[in-house]
């Protein structure tokens, strides 16, 4: 099985569109009010290029080792859609003398506990054209509705080389980019729509398919997987896969046949006569590369010095800036980083997919999970009560001593008390009992008992010694 | 590389007309088929100058770099925005449905 992406990221940190000065500052706004007569493709308008826009590009393609081209050109990619009111989109494209930004590179990350690397094969600057909204759905809607709002803003295209292997492998590839250019802060991905991808697939004796229209990295995965199944199954029955382009619909979580599209020589690509060619000199390349910040390869090697972490730790967090950044708060105000980098690989990234947020809108502040682990070192809550108590952080963004208190949580470390708890387990359970007092081993079930009946908030060692004690007590009283 | 006489089919011709959305009639294939293959002969007497080693010319003008900050300007009041719109609805340009 092969599968390549081509991901479109937008430069969300620009102020401006590509060619034109409209604000790029277009979720949420009435329609069509961040327009221009460049966007609008109105005649007599001329685009003009945005200098903060290459030297993003050229950033992003030395992050991922590319080849900066040493000039470049636009082209225009001809097609009649009303997502681009020009009937042609501003592109890059290896034809008509036009030159992609930057070619080649790689990404490498950690699939499982295994490392893969990709091989790019190149990067260009495009705008992204505008949304289109239907009545109902697509196939039965009378109109199309148009928003030029976001027509022109700054796209980035990666187009990987043919050779990821599964679905989980496009995620983890896809994970590692948004870190790499979210250290780069060039693109947040965690925007609607920031981030977009379209993905190809073919399996052994089948035809390429191409899935389009995959909105967020999350859906990469399963529109993959649902494709694989769907050629499997096909193949099985004998069917023969034929290359074509589907759709990904996210609602319906599947994918679909559509129009036949334009083929690539059908878009009679021609050099954009409006804009001039664009020159990247080597100083210019130096200059942006001596302000790169910290990229995620290079912060996995402090992480793995400073905080003595074990390489796959350091991976799996820097592989997500946001987990990364709250590791690094964190670790400043609880100094046992191994631990801080558990819980955040455990139990917090648990309760972030059941609560499907990232860690940067998660309820959890840096200081509630240093806050959280001092409790449990100063022996004030359980382990398990812990895990209870993160919980309730993250849905309520209490902190975790408000919790415990307005829980009653505290760790049960009275003699008396829990002697009283255990004193009622061994009465509820007289064969457990007798069990223990034969075979030691089974003194497990009184503990969790205790545990349980205490919810938890027994402390397991004092539980333990106070069990053992009654037992051999019972022993030399029989 | 000489090419041969007639370079554009009638078929190429309907093919491009539907890229561009355009119904044609059988009168204007034929004239733009003959048309396009003229145009091509023109290009094919350009093609006998020997232009080894003389880089192709991409821009008439010498400008390299024109560039603009990245600098918000005021976008078009509302109303202008879909002043020359056929068609709209709200706030929206409308188009018709394609599939």
């Amino acid at each position: 099985m092969k599968i390549g992406l081509e991901i479109h990221c937008q430069l969300t940190s620009l102020k401006t569109k590509l060619f034109c000065g409209c604000s790029s500052d277009y979720r949420g706004k009435t329609p069509n009010t961040f327009v221009c007569p460049v966007c609008l493709g109105l005649p007599g308008s001329l685009p003009v290029l945005n200098e903060k826009a290459v030297e993003l590009a050229v950033m992003v393609a030395l992050a991922l080792n590319c080849e900066v081209a040493p000039q470049t050109f636009f082209v225009r990619k001809n097609y009649f859609y009303p997502d681009m009111p020009k009937n042609f989109q501003i592109s890059q494209y290896d034809v008509g003398g036009s030159i992609a930004i930057a070619s080649g590179g790689w990404v490498g990350f950690l699939v499982g506990k295994t490392r893969k690397t990709v091989r790019l094969r190149r990067i260009h600057l495009e705008e992204d054209p505008g949304k289109l909204f239907y009545h109902g759905t697509i196939d039965t809607s009378p109109y199309t509705l148009v928003d030029y709002n976001r027509a022109g803003i700054a796209l980035l295209e990666i187009v990987t080389e043919p050779e990821l292997e599964a679905p989980a492998e496009a995620r983890a590839f896809l994970q590692k980019l948004r870190s790499i250019l979210e250290h780069l802060g060039v693109s947040d991905g965690g925007l609607e729509g920031a981030m977009r991808c379209d993905a190809n697939i073919s399996i052994e004796g089948g035809g390429r398919v191409e899935v389009k229209n995959i909105s967020s990295f999350k859906d990469v995965e399963r529109a993959l997987t649902f494709e694989i199944v769907r050629q499997r199954d096909l193949l099985k029955k004998g069917v023969k896969i034929q290359t074509e382009t589907r759709h990904w619909d996210d609602v319906r979580r599947t994918t679909l046949s559509l129009r036949v599209k334009e083929e690539e020589q059908d878009y009679r690509y021609f050099l954009e006569p409006d804009l001039t060619p664009v020159r990247i000199s080597q100083e210019m390349v130096e200059l942006l590369r001596s302000r790169m910040p910290e990229l995620p390869d290079a912060r996995k090697e402090r992480f793995l010095k400073a905080y003595g972490l074990p390489e796959y730790d350091a991976e799996v967090l820097t592989s997500d800036r946001a987990m990364a950044d709250f590791f690094e708060e964190c670790a400043k105000l609880y100094d046992k980083p191994k631990a801080v980098a558990n819980w955040l690989m455990g139990d917090v990234l648990q309760c972030l997919h059941s609560l499907e947020v990232d860690i940067d809108q998660a309820k959890l502040a840096p200081q509630y999970l240093a806050e959280m682990l001092k409790l449990m070192d100063r022996g004030d809550i359980s382990i398990k009560i812990a895990k209870k108590v993160l919980w309730e952080v993250m849905k309520h963004g209490k902190s975790p001593s408000t919790v415990v208190r307005e829980k009653d949580w505290w760790r049960i470390t009275d003699l008396q008390t829990l002697e009283g708890y255990i004193a009622q387990v061994f009465k509820e359970y007289p064969k457990a009992v007798e069990d223990a007092l034969v075979d030691e081993k089974t003194i497990h079930y009184l503990i969790g008992k205790t545990m349980e009946a205490t919810g938890g908030k027994a402390d397991p060692e004092l539980t333990n010694a106070l069990i053992r004690k009654k037992l051999s007590q019972m022993k030399k009283g029989s | 590389m000489a090419l041969s006489k007639r370079h554009i089919s009638k078929e190429e011709v309907e093919h491009v007309a539907w890229l561009a959305r355009l119904e044609l009639s059988e009168e204007e294939k034929e004239l733009y088929t003959q048309q396009f293959n003229d145009i091509l002969d023109y290009f094919q007497k350009l093609n006998e100058l020997d232009t080894e080693g003389v880089p192709p010319t991409l821009h008439v003008l010498e400008l390299v770099n024109v560039f603009r900050k990245d600098e918000v300007k005021p976008s078009l009041p509302p109303e202008e925005a879909l002043a020359n719109a056929p068609r709209k609805r709200g706030r929206f340009f409308e188009a018709p449905r394609i599939l």
